[in-house]
């Protein structure tokens, strides 16, 4: 996905766009509202990012004039103010989400794709190996003339192997990417959600293969 | 505060303790005149009939000779029906009349008038008693002429006069009275009047009073609204304060969080790994306690001035729970809400409904196991209940009662982030709307039940 960082803060900023291009996203950083207003101008985005207090200017004011100018790109609004009621006005205003800092990664993939998702998919939604289509936005795999929906952790593991198919993963890679920090578990879980992978893909031409003491990686049946 | 005393009771009590004095002394005064008055009457006419007795007196051959006029006793009787008694004497020896009359004991001066009162016969008497002397000079007598009358008319007069000096006393004091009821009421009307302001207006409103107000009222009104305006600057600093604080704090902690994780996923030594996990789950703890002191800091300010809006609590739960979808999602929670097909109406604060039902939400999204279920139900029975019940660990029972209090956690929580506030949060609201928090243990089986009970 692209995404559009607009926050002024360049140490933030540059974590959050690091962070995000190693789940293989695209960043651009805007630090201010002008800044901004020339990205979208160029250039298309999946998702904006928006920080509200900056230097030039209010981000709920951007927000209305995106929506006013009938910018169709899904902004989730990310401030360091928790409360309720900031939340209320943000929604009310046009913004797709709201997340506070600091955020969780996984929870802001989480909701980049239920926006994405409310809004119909991202263009390049689908992926596709040896036959098998992973759609993303429907959460959900097709192959033959069969289509299997996937729970959230099933998705997510299986849009990991999708990325690089044939690439081995280990099982604590895995693990970071199907965990959050709060939860304690052992490398056993990845056994648990592989397979139940493996089920789904039953008669599939792919299949996720176990490697001796190094992990996981998805083949070709 | 306990009111202490009443102006207008005051007032009243001190205008109509001055009516009392002033009746009183009316009253005195008017029968003191009267009586006065009609004692002079009695005692002219005395006089008058003793002088007339004294006149017709006549010196011949040395003898003392008395031809009574009639007239002189009855001038007396016009006046009343009252008993005359007369006497005369001529050197101590009676010369007519009642003899055992007793003689006046004032001085003896001649031609002298004495006033007395005695007691004659049982009866109360007026007697005047006239000195004159008689014959030549060698054979001079001296004559004391004594007309006395007894006082029963007197009294009957003075018992009118005294009526209706009383009559028209009390009536004064009657009229003061209330006079003075009125007066302390009317008095006091502007104060109720700025009083009725300052009530009517809702605790929100700071604005100045700008009731009209007499002088004497004018230094508490400009006091007030001296108070009213700090303690509106003060409000809106607190407020600009916490977010600027919440932005300082979470800024750097946000760019902590996003290096913490891009160097998690770079190391490959589950120690090092293990200890970037401890660093995020501390930073995720601060954040979170952060986050729940400002939701309560916003709850208790609101909880004073809350909204009572006309809303669809249906619409709101839902609404609310779509939020918590994607972050139940990670861990493959599914919420589902069940509020029946109809809009249930309900008068109150959107913002904080939202905040108890996030915090509870968050806590059961929270303590809940992954692929597991969270039910949100809002039923309409003589309250409305909106419940979330979850399939996490649940409570121990001993918890029960005291999970609600500030900074309480379970005994059960375990290495769960969490702060403790959030279940005093949904119960300040709950409180706030006349409601309360019912936490229960999921009638269904494992997992806690905690309730928002609201009144219609």
């Amino acid at each position: 996905m692209r995404f559009l960082l607009i926050e002024d803060n360049q140490k933030l900023s540059s974590a959050v766009a690091e962070r995000l291009h190693l789940d293989g996203h695209a960043v651009d950083c805007a630090d201010t509202l002008n800044a901004a207003s020339a990205c979208i101008a160029v250039a298309d985005y999946d998702l904006i990012l928006l920080d509200i207090m900056l230097p030039d200017g209010d981000g709920r004011d951007f927000l209305e004039q995106h929506r006013q100018a009938k910018n169709r790109t899904p902004i989730i609004v990310t401030t360091a103010r928790s409360a309720v009621s900031d939340r209320v006005g943000l929604l009310d205003l046009g913004a797709d989400d709201y997340i506070t800092k600091p955020f969780d990664f996984s929870e802001l993939e989480a909701r980049c794709r239920a926006v994405l998702r409310r809004q119909g998919g991202a263009a390049d939604n689908n992926k596709s190996f040896c036959g098998t289509v992973l759609d993303s936005a429907a959460a959900e795999l097709r192959f033959a003339d069969k289509q299997v929906s996937l729970r959230n952790r099933e998705l997510r593991l299986m849009e990991v192997f999708f990325a690089a198919p044939g690439q081995i993963f280990s099982k604590s890679h895995l693990l970071d990417r199907l965990f959050s920090f709060a939860e304690d578990v052992s490398e056993n879980a990845i056994e648990v959600y592989v397979g139940r992978l493996r089920k789904r893909l039953d008669g599939a031409d792919i299949t996720i293969e176990t490697v001796r003491g190094l992990g996981y990686r998805m083949v070709a049946a | 505060m306990t009111p202490q005393g009443s102006i207008r009771r005051r007032l009243f009590f001190q205008l109509a303790g001055v009516a009392a004095v002033l009746s009183l002394t009316f009253f005195f005064v008017v029968r003191s005149v009267a009586e006065r008055a009609a004692e002079g009457t009695q005692d002219e006419i005395l006089a008058a009939s003793a002088t007339a007795i004294a006149d017709s007196l006549r010196s011949e051959n040395g003898g003392v000779t008395l031809d009574l006029p009639y007239s002189a006793l009855s001038m007396l009787g016009s006046v009343s029906e009252d008993r005359v008694f007369y006497r005369v004497t001529a050197d101590g020896k009676t010369l007519t009349g009642y003899d055992d009359l007793p003689l006046p004991t004032g001085g003896r001066q001649t031609g002298q008038t004495i006033v007395e009162t005695l007691t004659y016969r049982g009866d109360e008497l007026r007697a005047v008693s006239v000195l004159r002397p008689l014959g030549s000079f060698s054979a001079q007598q001296d004559v004391v002429v004594t007309v006395a009358q007894t006082r029963e008319g007197l009294e009957a007069i003075s018992r009118r006069i005294t009526a209706t000096a009383t009559a028209v006393g009390g009536g004064f004091f009657l009229l003061a009275t209330a006079l003075s009821l009125w007066a302390a009421r009317t008095a006091l009307a502007p104060l109720e009047r700025l009083t009725g302001a300052v009530t009517r207006r809702g605790p929100k409103d700071l604005r100045p009073v700008d009731a009209i107000a007499p002088a004497e009222l004018v230094p508490l009104v400009t006091a007030l609204n001296g108070f009213m305006s700090r303690l509106r600057a003060s409000l809106l600093r607190t407020e600009d304060f916490i977010a600027e604080a919440a932005h300082r704090v979470r800024t750097p902690l946000a760019t902590v969080r996003a290096q913490a994780e891009v160097t998690h996923r770079k190391l490959n030594k589950p120690e090092h790994k293990q200890a970037i996990r401890e660093m995020i789950r501390a930073i995720d703890e601060s954040s979170r306690s952060a986050g729940q002191m400002l939701d309560h800091a916003m709850v208790t300010f609101r909880t004073d001035s809350m909204d009572r809006d006309a809303l669809d609590l249906s619409a709101l739960t839902r609404e609310t729970c779509s939020q918590l979808v994607p972050t139940a999602d990670l861990k493959d929670i599914s919420i589902t809400t069940d509020c029946g097909p109809d809009p249930v109406p309900f008068e109150g604060d959107r913002i904080l409904l939202q905040a108890a039902l996030l915090n509870i939400l968050d806590n059961a999204i929270k303590y809940s196991p992954a692929d597991s279920h969270i039910s949100v139900s809002l039923r309409t029975r003589e309250d409305l209940i909106l419940s979330v019940a979850d399939e996490g660990r649940g409570f121990d029972d001993l918890d029960l009662p005291r999970l609600a209090n500030r900074y309480q956690r379970g005994s059960n929580t375990g290495d769960i982030v969490g702060s403790g506030l959030g279940l005093t949060i949904a119960s300040d609201v709950a409180g706030a709307h006349g409601g309360r928090l019912i936490i229960a243990q999921n009638p269904k089986g494992v997992g806690a039940c905690v309730s928002l009970v609201l009144p219609h």
